[in-house]
């Protein structure tokens, strides 16, 4: 009888154990888009029962997890481009909108108060402009008391998509910037202390007297850190907000190619340093029940998840372009046979 | 004495039996003819397993930065350029900060744990001997991430406030000295990462220090000490020749160490991949601070990991050549023993 009992509640565990695995769906990549898919995953669970487990171990090795096929989705900051996509058989979709902001921490300027181009920010990082009262500073600024201070350049110390918006924008707006630094999740940079990931940087510059950083818009938000007021590409001089952040978005040809990076894009409200988190997958699915898994989620993610990425200060893409998204699904993420894999 | 002790009942038993001739012994050991092999075979697989391992990560290690070693040979060992955007690698100044924080962090580690380690043995009342002892080997239990978070928010502001800036308003125009605190008080830097070391490796140098301190023969050092020796004669002059092979093992121990500290010093060192000046307070790298944080992102197959794996090489190197040289260091220090007792 015990024997039985036992044996038993084995099979059901055991059942149960497969059932859960046969649901689990896995992701490895971005670090900056990682606190909203984990918030997303759990409401899915909770209203779905399927699990998505999402590793965030950085773009690069998501982009290799995905090539090994170790993992039914990737996820990178940085877009593949188009041909390296066909070459890797993937295809590659956004799901949220963020910015990277400026912060500073400099007695006496409140946030909001300190006015940057792309140039005298360029010149910043690259150790030109060394001190607050430069002339290029203070041309920007009349009116606000800059010291006399050494600036204290902060910036990542490890590869990250955040560095890549960040030194993709400021190669476009400043060709020294371009020539001699380029743009990379990792770069050489020329001066500057490196902090580990955005919670180092913040660190930094909260601590350290006279310094300038860039992290992601929740963490100056959250922290309240002094942001900088940026230049756009039409010459207006915006605030990061979330509207900012659509408003670059918008302006993006989403129909051509979802590669897409929304730096320096033009409308007069567009912050200059936005840029989507993409995600990866195979367009000929093995395994076309955990492939129809992802997709779903993302689906949900797509109708139910906005204010959710609205709490954690991301924005949402625009309807349109998720319209774009799904289409492109149906389009191309294929089973073996060749047939479309369903997300409904 | 152990006649009038009453015999033991066990060997009286025992003596019974060894007296009535029982025939053949027992076929017990027969049993399993070939459990000597199986065993013989698993503790050889053991020992050869660690050295197998071994020589897979160098495999390992050599294949993933062969495109860098190609690349670049060993033009990589004197280069500062560290570019992934244009793909070009040198590991100097990787190279230099490992070499340059550990140096700093011996030069405070070894007098301090020499102290340490004196007092311990010498001077310390007996009370104190064991609680301060293991208060000592207690530091070495506190991870590494927590001293690079005290180094970070604690440590590096005061070592900016109070002695960064005020070495700067001193030797501001001194030639040579002004170079060597140059740099933005930001308290991070080659001098608070070899400091953080130096804390991190003390425990490690003391309880070595301390241990042969303690097997030097009572004797010799009375006999300095009826000679008229003070303490500081007789360990300098009777306690350390004698030991001197067991300190330096122990401080190679914590120079090991000290190369292989990866989180505490990522947090305190900067992680700046250029060589621009020679100051203690400019912001600097290790090489397993750049792994740390540079492997992740690195593309896969890239020329970029590969150069990453080409500096875990270096590192690999370092650190062997300085364990060997403990190693030989101890070996000579115990038959150096035998011969003298």
């Amino acid at each position: 009888m015990n024997q039985l009992r036992a044996g038993l509640l084995f099979a059901a565990c055991a059942a149960m154990f497969s059932a859960a695995q046969a649901q689990d769906v896995t992701g490895a990549g971005a670090s900056f888009p990682a606190p909203v898919y984990t918030k997303w995953a759990d409401a899915y669970n909770k209203s779905t029962g399927v699990r998505i487990n999402y590793q965030s171990v950085g773009s690069g090795a998501g982009i290799k997890q995905i090539q090994a096929k170790t993992v039914d989705f990737g996820a990178s900051d940085a877009p593949l481009k188009d041909d390296q996509l066909a070459k890797d058989g993937l295809v590659q979709f956004p799901t949220v909108i963020g910015g990277v902001v400026p912060v500073i921490n400099v007695k006496g300027i409140n946030p909001g108060q300190l006015k940057l181009s792309g140039q005298v920010l360029g010149d910043i990082y690259l150790g030109k402009v060394a001190k607050w009262n430069d002339p290029a500073i203070a041309a920007l600024n009349p009116g606000v008391a800059l010291p006399d201070a050494a600036i204290a350049v902060v910036r990542r110390a490890d590869g990250s998509g955040t560095s890549f918006l960040f030194t993709n924008y400021l190669s476009k707006v400043n060709a020294e910037w371009k020539s001699k630094v380029g743009e990379g999740t990792a770069v050489n940079w020329p001066t500057g202390a490196g902090g580990k990931g955005n919670e180092g940087v913040s660190a930094f510059v909260t601590r350290l007297p006279n310094s300038i950083g860039y992290v992601e818009y929740a963490y100056a938000k959250q922290n309240k850190m002094t942001y900088v007021l940026m230049k756009n590409a039409n010459g207006a001089f915006v605030s990061p907000s979330d509207d900012a952040f659509k408003a670059a978005a918008a302006g993006a040809k989403w129909n051509e190619s979802f590669y897409q990076v929304l730096t320096e894009q033009p409308g007069k409200d567009s912050w200059p340093i936005t840029g989507a988190t993409f995600i990866l997958m195979h367009v000929a699915q093995d395994k076309p029940a955990q492939a129809a898994a992802a997709l779903k989620f993302f689906d949900w993610a797509y109708t139910q998840g906005d204010k959710m990425a609205d709490e954690l200060d991301y924005v949402p893409l625009p309807a349109a372009v998720k319209d774009l998204v799904r289409k492109q699904w149906t389009d191309h993420v294929k089973d073996s046979a060749g047939k479309a894999v369903s997300y409904k | 004495m152990a006649a009038i002790l009453p015999a033991n009942p066990m060997d009286r038993e025992r003596g019974q039996e060894r007296a009535k001739p029982g025939g053949r012994p027992p076929e017990r050991r027969r049993v399993a003819p070939w459990a000597d092999t199986v065993f013989s075979l698993l503790t050889h697989g053991a020992a050869w397993l660690t050295l197998a391992l071994l020589v897979g990560i160098i495999g390992s290690l050599l294949m993933g930065a062969a495109p860098a070693i190609k690349q670049f040979g060993l033009g990589f060992l004197v280069s500062t350029d560290w570019d992934p955007v244009q793909e070009k690698f040198g590991g100097l100044v990787m190279i230099y900060g490992t070499l340059v924080t550990s140096l700093i962090a011996l030069l405070i580690a070894v007098p301090v744990s020499f102290g340490i380690a004196l007092f311990l043995t010498e001077l310390a009342p007996g009370w104190l001997r064991r609680p301060l002892g293991i208060a000592i080997e207690l530091l070495a239990a506190v991870p590494s991430i927590v001293y690079g978070m005290w180094g970070l928010f604690v440590f590096g502001p005061l070592l900016a406030t109070y002695v960064q800036t005020p070495l700067q308003n001193l030797l501001t125009g001194v030639p040579v000295l002004g170079a060597l605190v140059s740099g933005p008080p930001v308290g991070l830097g080659i001098l608070s990462a070899g400091i953080i070391l130096a804390i991190m490796i003390i425990p490690f140098i003391a309880s070595v220090m301390r241990d042969v301190f303690e097997v030097t023969p009572a004797m010799l050092k009375e006999s300095a000490y009826g000679l008229g020796s003070t303490t500081w004669e007789v360990v300098w002059k009777v306690v350390l020749p004698y030991t001197k092979t067991g300190v330096i093992g122990g401080i190679m121990l914590g120079l090991g160490r000290a190369l292989g500290e990866t989180m505490a010093v990522t947090f305190v060192i900067g992680n700046m991949n250029q060589l621009s000046s020679l100051s203690l307070f400019e912001a600097a790298n290790t090489i397993t601070s750049v792994l740390a944080n540079e492997f992740g992102e690195s593309g896969p197959g890239s020329l970029h990991q590969a150069s990453l794996l080409y500096l875990a090489l270096v590192l690999f190197f370092i650190t062997f050549v300085v364990l060997a040289f403990s190693k030989v260091l101890l070996n000579k220090l115990k038959k150096s023993e035998g011969a003298r007792t």
